[in-house]
């Protein structure tokens, strides 16, 4: 117990007071900064711009129902030949021509409306010029047959589905969004840690092989106090970092409101006209706040931590395995493939299964296997797994966690011992006999 | 007397291989012990099982009269033969760091490492990387890191290798020192003359099996052959060498000498001895050279491992 704390702490400081955990810890979260910034910075430049559609409108009634907005103008062109306004148009340096052919019925307008510009248009722009143009065109049509265009809107339904669960909580749209967003981070999270801090500790086992200290150390050590002692050091590392992660975000967040605050809703602003829309906004995120109060926060938290103390250590009794195996990086890197893999598919499992049927049989049984269950099923628990399942999920997962722990002290009393012989999976299943 | 280890039959298998294959031996407290043996032989495997890096598949070994257990560890200091530093620790922090490790509290390691320190003069190093320092130089901090908690047994593997003739003496004396005040040494090397200058008793491992110990003074006796170097100035070295092969074994020496006419190497039969060949050529010759063939650990070393 004395040998574990000093080594714990020893390899806690050692990361800690490591310039490139520093440098790390602080380029990462000011890189992601740096991005959102200039995110939000092109966004505003590229909304700055007023785009300038000039139209020729032969029909004479289409122009004057075109709605200008903040960032398509519509102004019209009296001149009727095409070439002529195409003159025009690039002369002003427009964003594009609207070329509105004259016939008798709306259907034959649509078939021949024409848009010229230079280089090609935002898909955006061409649908919001289609869609204008279709409820233009639309309303004509039904003037013409003589329906009365107010009877028609006042006497259309539009429907939300009102949603419930089993147990008679209300649910939303919003509600699947906000669950599927918060599983698919809780995964990434673990599937971040699991590499990042895997990997260290890999490193650290092979430090100290490669150095040939090991040897010294065993000689005072019990090889499985080491293990156990460095995978716990790094972990505490790992989370020190991530609470400095998280202190940084929540100063970020504090800074950029209350500067960017304003611009912000003014940016909102332009996209959206009325204040009616204004305020549906801001009700979406009361919305979104109150479908993340619906969550069933209490059992994410706890499965949270207990899916990441297993997967974590399931994993880190592997990465520290591998590193007593290996001599080198390259040799490594054979046996990081395979546990790259199931990581992998479990994030795929997770994307793609889980937001389609979060209690299907794919899922499910992604959710039992160990190596997989802890990003599955993280990704799953935000829509309410029954906690029969998560149990059994999590005794399987603890035994292995254990059995691994057990194989990978194994083969790392051999291995941080063997030099120089190219380690095969034979090799190491062997050594599990000694 | 004591002794401080006892190692009882012990056998030791890695799948097929036999690392050890029933070994006993046993070590008295305040000598200093050399285990030999080529390369591969499983002196290593004998050290980690000592060191209680490995245990043994059959056997026992007795630490002071009681089973080998953890609380051992900190009674044993062990230099392995490959052995390295943390390559990004300040050298004090790391062996402050070893020091906990085998028990000391973080206070009197840092007292006994200034110690150490000044006495190697080599206060300047505490901040130093191990990548700043030469081989020689980690050796050194090596060695300390071994001794540092004062072990009742010391065990050195090839404590030489990587050490320029002065400071391999420097770590000789301290070696010889750490003795004298009580500690007891194990050797393992291939170096036959620091076994010769250094060791009371030896044990030779060969090929899983332990094949010689005892007392390095009781070995020498029975390897002897009886056999001496003579040189003598003779007036009729002819006669006399005649003579001499009429008498005993005789065979052409190898051993250097000024002045002499006749040298010889001379072997006595069972039932001859060496004042009547002294005697022999006391008779109008003068005797430049004359000395018993003891045969040295390499020669003891290289013949057992040969006739095995």
């Amino acid at each position: 117990m004395e040998h574990f704390s000093l080594i714990t702490t020893r390899e806690y400081l050692n990361k800690i007071t490591n310039k490139s955990f520093w440098l790390f810890t602080v380029l990462l979260p000011l890189f992601l900064i740096g991005i959102v910034f200039l995110l939000s910075f092109l966004s505003s430049i590229n909304n700055d711009s007023v785009k300038t559609i000039s139209v020729v409108d032969n029909t004479g009634y289409i122009y004057d129902k075109l709605d200008s907005s903040n960032d398509i103008k519509y102004s019209l062109i009296i001149d009727p030949s095409l070439e002529k306004a195409k003159e025009i148009s690039s002369q002003n340096e427009d964003y594009g021509l609207l070329y509105i052919s004259s016939f008798d019925s709306p259907g034959e307008i649509a078939e021949s409306v024409l848009f010229i510009s230079e280089n090609s248009p935002s898909l955006s722009i061409i649908n919001r010029v289609e869609s204008q143009l279709e409820r233009i065109l639309t309303n004509e049509n039904f003037r013409i047959i003589g329906l009365d265009i107010n009877e028609i809107n006042s006497s259309k339904i539009y429907l939300n589905l009102y949603q419930e669960s089993l147990d008679g909580k209300e649910t939303t749209k919003v509600d699947g969004i906000v669950k599927l967003v918060f599983g698919m981070a809780l995964g990434f999270l673990l599937y971040f840690f699991i590499f990042i801090y895997g990997s260290m500790i890999m490193m650290s086992v092979m430090e100290e092989k490669t150095s040939r200290i090991i040897e010294i150390i065993i000689s005072s050590v019990k090889p499985f106090s080491l293990m156990t002692g460095k995978i716990i050091g790094v972990s505490l590392a790992g989370l020190t970092q991530f609470l400095i992660w998280g202190v940084m975000f929540f100063v970020f967040a504090f800074f950029y409101s209350s500067f960017f605050g304003i611009s912000n809703s003014e940016a909102a602003g332009q996209v959206i006209l009325s204040s009616e829309e204004g305020s549906a906004i801001s009700s979406a995120a009361l919305e979104m706040i109150s479908a993340f109060m619906n969550l069933p926060l209490t059992n994410i938290f706890f499965a949270f931590i207990m899916y990441f103390l297993g997967g974590y250590l399931l994993y880190a009794s592997i990465f520290a395995a591998i590193g007593a195996a290996v001599d080198n990086q390259a040799d490594a890197q054979q046996f990081m493939m395979p546990i790259t893999i199931l990581v992998i598919v479990a994030l795929y499992v997770g994307v793609l299964t889980v937001p389609d049927d979060p209690n299907g049989i794919v899922a499910q049984i992604f959710s039992y296997i160990p190596f997989t269950s802890p990003i599955v099923m993280l990704m799953r628990i935000p829509n309410g797994v029954p906690i029969y399942e998560q149990l059994i999920s999590l005794t399987i997962l603890f035994s292995s966690v254990v059995f691994m722990i057990w194989i990978g002290a194994k083969i790392y009393r051999i291995g941080i011992l063997m030099y120089g012989k190219k380690v095969t999976y034979g090799e190491i299943i062997k050594w599990l006999k000694y | 007397m004591n002794n401080i280890l006892s190692i009882d039959s012990v056998s030791k298998h890695y799948g097929e291989f036999t690392a050890l294959n029933n070994v006993s031996m046993n070590i008295r407290e305040g000598s200093i012990f050399g285990l030999l043996g080529p390369n591969g032989a499983g002196k290593t495997t004998l050290i980690r099982i000592i060191n209680q890096i490995t245990s043994p598949d059959t056997g026992k070994v007795l630490f002071n009269n009681t089973p080998l257990e953890l609380k051992h560890i900190k009674d044993i200091g062990y230099l392995p033969e490959e052995r390295g530093l943390y390559p990004k620790m300040a050298i004090g922090d790391q062996a402050v760091y070893l020091a906990q490790l085998k028990g000391l509290d973080r206070a009197t390691a840092k007292s006994e490492l200034n110690k150490w320190f000044e006495k190697f003069e080599i206060k300047d190093w505490w901040d130093k990387k191990v990548t700043e320092l030469s081989k020689g130089m980690a050796q050194k901090i090596q060695f300390i890191v071994t001794v540092l908690h004062k072990p009742k047994l010391l065990i050195f593997d090839e404590p030489f290798s990587g050490f320029d003739p002065i400071n391999a003496n420097l770590i000789k004396d301290e070696i010889l020192l750490l003795r004298e005040e009580g500690a007891t040494v194990i050797f393992s090397t291939h170096r036959m003359e620091s076994v010769e200058e250094l060791c009371e008793d030896i044990a030779l491992i060969n090929k899983s099996n332990k094949i010689l110990d005892g007392n390095l003074d009781d070995i020498k006796k029975k390897y002897k052959s009886n056999t001496f170097e003579i040189a003598v100035d003779s007036k009729d070295p002819i006669s006399l060498s005649k003579k001499l092969e009429s008498i005993y074994d005789v065979s052409n020496p190898s051993f250097k000498t000024i002045g002499d006419n006749l040298k010889l190497n001379v072997k006595l039969k069972n039932n001859q001895n060496s004042e009547d060949l002294l005697k022999l050529l006391n008779q109008n010759t003068k005797v430049i050279h004359f000395k018993e063939v003891i045969p040295s650990v390499n020669d003891i070393f290289i013949n057992s491992v040969k006739n095995d």
